[in-house]
């Protein structure tokens, strides 16, 4: 092979890697816009948590079918990129299956595995892509995947169909072109794989050439699918393969039933209480109560949104939206990472950039949806890679208590009642214990 | 029956070993009340040395946080734990899973850290010793009764086992829903939405919750949370099942087993 292909080959794989590069570190600083919280204890049980929830999907298992199926597109994925390996010494070198000498009697057994797993994730992804778009499954059919989110679902699994297809092309061109002992692909005498060889049957018509400009383009066309895709998971839901890890190794090991403190708040309570433990500089008010934008929500919320492939098992569970209410927590979710992406394309123009006239209240996510939460955890258990909607919720819920004082009437007189009765309903406190005297 | 309170055994020198938390709903909702009036005979039958904190218990400030008011919630949080570590009280029992929650997990860091168990844990437990026995032969034997999660006890703590098995201790044919234990449906209260009304939508949900109880054809759905109780009571009323189907807190059930 000439100096020309190693060389286009290398110039598109650094154009690939420097546009990859560039969109992670604008993803990890919009994260870092988040607030700042500190999670490292217990990081024993946090690595279990990751080896368990992300790297074994347990919770996947709950439908042991689609777990299946998943788990074939995730081995399939990880261990068929390890010949990408070899494809791209390959293409820098100018050789072709390189390794092939290195490990003669190993090699065919390695890329049989890698085939029979592109054909499993073939058939899972055509499962995947008839369970989204024929049958009726009800989380994959709600108005928030309208456009470009349901687009970008199948976009992902026809991308790794074709990827897959173009693998089992080009393996089986190259054998045949071994068969027909035709230039250097007699050199690697690899013999017939497992599924490619299923394709000799089509391609066996072919001509030398025919099958010489099949298997150069099936490779061309797989690697700069392969470079390609990587440039768009960070613009997809399908970024989830990669953050799954660090965001079930963050998730709250708390009982999901607390919620968080407010130290501000607690502090200042105090002091109206104990007016002589308050210092006499007061300490400034915070400046933010709750959230009102993704900046005012904790990198830990912001990096769920960036997981969050939009399966909808949390809005499957939720009861507010199987009852038909406005909320479902993944939409919740996918409105914290749209939002969070358009302040980060402010950023990007403007790197002094602060603020516009919209918020992740009330432009995205609207009062109605916050108030028909019951808090019930439903949608925090279901996700499979421990993305809690819950927490966005209740502090968009508190900004708009404590900031805009917009509740509803009856919560309104909730209040009243436990501030004043110190009971969510209008009885005396006297009245307290009167069940005592009928025992 | 007496109830004593913490301050009448303080005052008479004694200090109460376990603190029964009543909770707003087990105070005033008439149908609650029958819940608390039910356990304190358990725990007054069996003997324990307990007392309530009568008047001077407050809202433990559960729907005021989940509503969003953070101010109000450290307001009645600070109220209590004053009282709670001025008596000195260790440990709590409640048969509000809500209460329980906040109790349990959200006053330790604002200094009120005690040990807090909720009723179905404590009576699981006097089951296993051997303190509360079933009268005769037990009325529920064979009886279809469905359990139905409370959120706060379940999802929020882990808590699905000690009514199960204390509703097989009762020996009655325990059935579950489809919607069961991580995977259990709200009966629609939490998060403050028992003080509302709810939000637009096909169906109310504790509709959706007590249709799907019904539905498995038993004719005790028990519950341990007073909140879901009314909420899957108000569902039966609507279904005008109300005659053949009651809802009962584990407590209640129990307690029917005792002969008073």
């Amino acid at each position: 092979m000439g100096w020309l292909e190693p060389l286009v080959f290398a110039l598109l794989s650094l154009i690939a890697l420097v546009l990859f590069s560039k969109k992670v570190s604008a993803i990890r600083r919009n994260i870092l816009l988040g607030r700042k919280e500190k999670i490292d204890d217990q990081p024993a049980k946090r690595f279990k948590n990751m080896l368990l929830l992300a790297f074994g999907q347990k919770k996947m298992f709950n439908n042991p079918l689609v777990a299946i199926l998943h788990g074939f597109v995730y081995v399939g994925f990880v261990i068929i990129n390890i010949e990408i390996i070899e494809i791209i010494i390959d293409g820098l070198s100018g050789e072709h299956r390189i390794l092939y000498p290195l490990i003669p009697s190993l090699y065919p057994y390695l890329i049989n595995c890698f085939e029979i797993l592109a054909l499993l994730v073939l058939v899972a992804c055509v499962i995947f892509l008839i369970r989204r778009n024929v049958l009726y499954i009800k989380r994959f059919k709600s108005k928030e995947l309208d456009g470009w989110p349901r687009t970008d679902a199948n976009l992902i699994l026809v991308t790794e169909i074709v990827l897959m297809g173009l693998f089992l092309l080009m393996n089986a061109s190259d054998t045949l072109l071994q068969q027909r002992a035709v230039g250097h692909y007699a050199d690697h005498p690899t013999g017939n794989f497992l599924i490619s060889s299923w394709l000799h049957g089509i391609l066996g018509s072919f001509s030398d050439q025919s099958l010489l400009i099949t298997e150069r383009t099936s490779w061309w066309l797989h690697i700069v699918g392969i470079l390609a895709f990587l440039n768009y998971l960070p613009y997809s839901k399908h970024l989830h393969i990669v953050l799954a890890f660090p965001n079930t190794y963050y998730s709250k090991l708390q009982p999901a039933g607390k919620m968080d403190n407010m130290p501000s708040i607690q502090q200042e309570v105090l002091y109206a209480m104990q007016p002589e433990l308050a210092p006499t500089d007061a300490a400034p008010a915070p400046l933010r109560f709750g959230a009102r934008d993704v900046m005012d929500l904790s990198w830990k919320n912001l990096m769920d949104a960036y997981s969050c492939t939009e399966c909808g098992r949390c809005s499957a569970a939720c009861p507010a939206r199987q009852t038909g209410k406005l909320l479902s927590p993944r939409k919740i979710m996918m409105d914290t990472r749209d939002r969070l992406e358009e302040v980060g394309c402010q950023l990007d123009k403007k790197s002094d950039w602060n603020g516009d006239e919209k918020s992740l209240l009330h432009t995205y996510i609207s009062t109605e949806e916050l108030m028909a939460c019951t808090t019930c955890n439903a949608c925090v258990e279901a996700c499979p890679v421990s993305i809690n909607p819950l927490d966005i919720i209740l502090q968009l819920r508190r900004n708009l208590v404590m900031e805009e004082s917009r509740t509803p009437a009856e919560w309104a007189a909730l209040f009243s009642n436990v501030e004043n009765n110190f009971a969510p309903w209008k009885f005396s406190p006297d009245d307290r214990d009167e069940w005592t005297r009928s025992v | 029956m007496h109830v004593p309170t913490v301050a009448e055994l303080v005052a008479q020198g004694k200090t109460p070993e376990i603190l029964f938390w009543v909770g707003c709903a087990g105070s005033f909702d008439q149908r609650a009340q029958r819940v608390t009036k039910a356990f304190a005979q358990i725990l007054d039958q069996v003997q324990i040395n307990y007392a309530i904190l009568g008047k001077e218990e407050c809202c433990t400030g559960d729907p005021a946080r989940r509503a969003g008011n953070e101010f109000l919630f450290q307001m009645m949080a600070y109220q209590n734990i004053q009282v709670l570590n001025g008596y000195g009280i260790k440990k709590i029992v409640t048969t509000c899973p809500h209460c329980f929650n906040t109790l349990k997990n959200e006053y330790p860091e604002l200094g009120g850290d005690y040990e807090v168990i909720h009723h179905t844990t404590l009576l699981q437990q006097l089951i296993n010793e051997g303190r509360i026995k079933l009268q005769g032969g037990g009325s529920f034997t064979g009886k279809k009764i469905v359990y139905h999660d409370s959120c706060y006890l379940g999802r929020a703590n882990g808590i699905y086992e000690a009514p199960r098995e204390i509703l097989e201790w009762l020996d009655a044919d325990l059935v579950e829903m489809k919607r069961c234990r991580t995977n259990g449906l709200c009966c629609g209260a939490g998060g403050a939405q028992m003080f509302k009304e709810e939000e637009k939508g096909d169906t109310r949900i504790n509709t959706e919750r007590s249709q799907e109880a019904l539905a498995t054809g038993a004719t005790i759905i028990a519950a341990a949370c007073p909140f879901c109780n009314t909420m899957l009571s108000d569902g039966v009323k609507l279904a005008e099942k109300e005659d053949q189907v009651s809802v009962l807190d584990v407590a209640e059930l129990i307690a029917t087993q005792l002969g008073k």
